[in-house]
């Protein structure tokens, strides 16, 4: 049911292992989403995470980022388990699910002085400037119900621009974007890689990068 | 380049995002404080507009008015937070949760609860409060309010993730406010009786300093749970 292939084999052996699973199992409704699951991520990996609607992929993403602890087995962050680090873990990764917590009411701008101030300290001028990259220059001062879908999720992703965080688990982040923005957002996901940091991401397009992994949860 | 945020710093910024959407939405800004208003009107015109009758029952009005308006507007606390995706964010952050809820309970309690202590003694008035009560009144509602915001976190918190809550907050919450309710209208009968104010306050105090510690502990844990 699992199947894991690494599509580049050259020299990771000197990377890290960044995030790693052991033996995962989540049940749902008594239906058995994964079963014997593991994986690990290196240093520098895009981990892809592959499936038909319904077979868990988000129910994984969320495990793995501790919003959902029904599941049996065991995950790592650098060698030592989740539970024992979780302030350093918190601190290095960063989460767009679904709902890409952007609060309508507030303007772009204010949502991500506070979404980024909850990790690390941002100055006003790098959120206009990371909100320009993202092609929302011009609408830092609308309130966000006044945006669309897309716009929203650029928001959100916005962050990516502005964190350190080395690890990036990101929900379907493509299905809001338009043609240029999914090729903005591939080609961050490419340099955070470059630059030794490691994506875990659910989505049916194929992805150009250095060194990805597939996960098929089937 | 980037430091890595300290506590305090999270803590303000939740604390001024929370104010700023409450501005921004006026609705969530003047809908308690008019039903505190309504409330505390309706009684005198059901009951008897007479002052003798009003002065006895002026403190509980009041008591039972500012209870009913900080359950209406408990429920904001936390739903658009959980519907936008904003909660999983807040629950992902490196630093202690109790932090993070309680700055969010402060803004809650600024924006509801605050505008009703300090409009009660216009009510009382209205109410024809003897006045030897109204330092009383006035004390009670400030050290009782907050607890009413900590205490219904929790109840919003536990039901924030179901998706029709109707009465269930009211269910969950109100028993826990009885006691509240209990002693801030008893310290401003007793004082109207002579007694002396500091025992009863001191009972409050405590109730506030337990809720302060303890409510917001309870609310992560119960957050926690309603995202899973």
């Amino acid at each position: 049911m699992v199947a894991v292939e690494t599509e580049s084999g050259l020299a990771e052996t000197s990377r890290l292992t960044m995030l790693n699973g052991e033996s995962l199992f989540c049940e749902r409704d008594d239906r058995v989403l994964f079963e014997n699951l593991d994986f690990s991520l290196r240093e520098g990996q895009v981990l892809q995470i592959k499936g038909s609607n319904g077979s868990g992929k988000t129910t994984l993403l969320r495990i793995l980022c501790g919003l959902n602890d029904s599941y049996e087995g065991k995950i790592f962050w650098y060698g030592d388990p989740i539970e024992e680090k979780v302030e350093q873990y918190y601190s290095s990764l960063i989460y767009i699910g679904h709902r890409v917590g952007v609060n309508k009411v507030l303007t772009p701008v204010e949502n991500l002085r506070w979404s980024c101030s909850l990790q690390q300290q941002v100055a006003d001028e790098e959120i206009y400037a990371a909100l320009a990259k993202v092609g929302l220059r011009g609408f830092e001062e609308s309130q966000c119900f006044t945006l669309s879908a897309g716009q929203q999720q650029r928001v959100s992703l916005a962050k990516l621009l502005l964190s350190h965080a080395k690890l990036w688990v990101l929900d379907e982040p493509f299905t809001t974007l338009d043609a240029s923005g999914v090729k903005q957002l591939e080609g961050w996901l490419r340099d955070h890689a470059d630059k030794g940091g490691a994506v875990m991401v659910t989505t049916h397009h194929s992805l150009s990068v250095t060194d990805l992994q597939m996960l098929d949860l089937g | 380049m980037n430091q890595q945020a300290t506590t305090g710093q999270a803590f303000r910024a939740t604390l001024k995002r929370d104010l700023i959407i409450a501005y921004k939405r006026k609705n969530d800004l003047v809908n308690p404080f008019m039903f505190f208003l309504i409330v505390a009107t309706l009684f005198p015109i059901g009951i008897s507009p007479g002052p003798d009758r009003l002065g006895e029952i002026a403190a509980g009005v009041l008591w039972i008015s500012a209870l009913l308006a900080s359950l209406l507007a408990m429920d904001n606390l936390y739903r658009s937070d959980y519907e936008d995706g904003s909660l999983e964010q807040l629950l992902l952050s490196p630093h202690p949760l109790y932090f993070l809820v309680l700055a969010k309970n402060i803004s809650h309690w600024l924006v509801s609860g605050l505008p009703v202590v300090l409009v009660s003694p216009l009510i009382a008035y209205m109410l024809n409060l003897p006045d030897a009560a109204y330092a009383a009144l006035f004390i009670t509602l400030l050290l009782g309010t907050p607890v009413l915001s900590l205490l219904g976190s929790i109840g919003v918190a536990l039901t924030v993730g179901l998706g029709s809550r109707g009465l269930i907050l009211a269910v969950i919450t109100l028993p826990l406010s009885v006691p509240v309710l209990i002693a801030g209208t008893l310290t401003v009968q007793e004082t109207l009786n002579g007694a002396s104010l500091g025992g009863y306050l001191a009972i409050m105090g405590a109730m506030l300093l337990a809720a302060l510690t303890l409510a917001p502990l309870a609310s992560s844990a119960a957050l926690r749970i309603s995202v899973n």
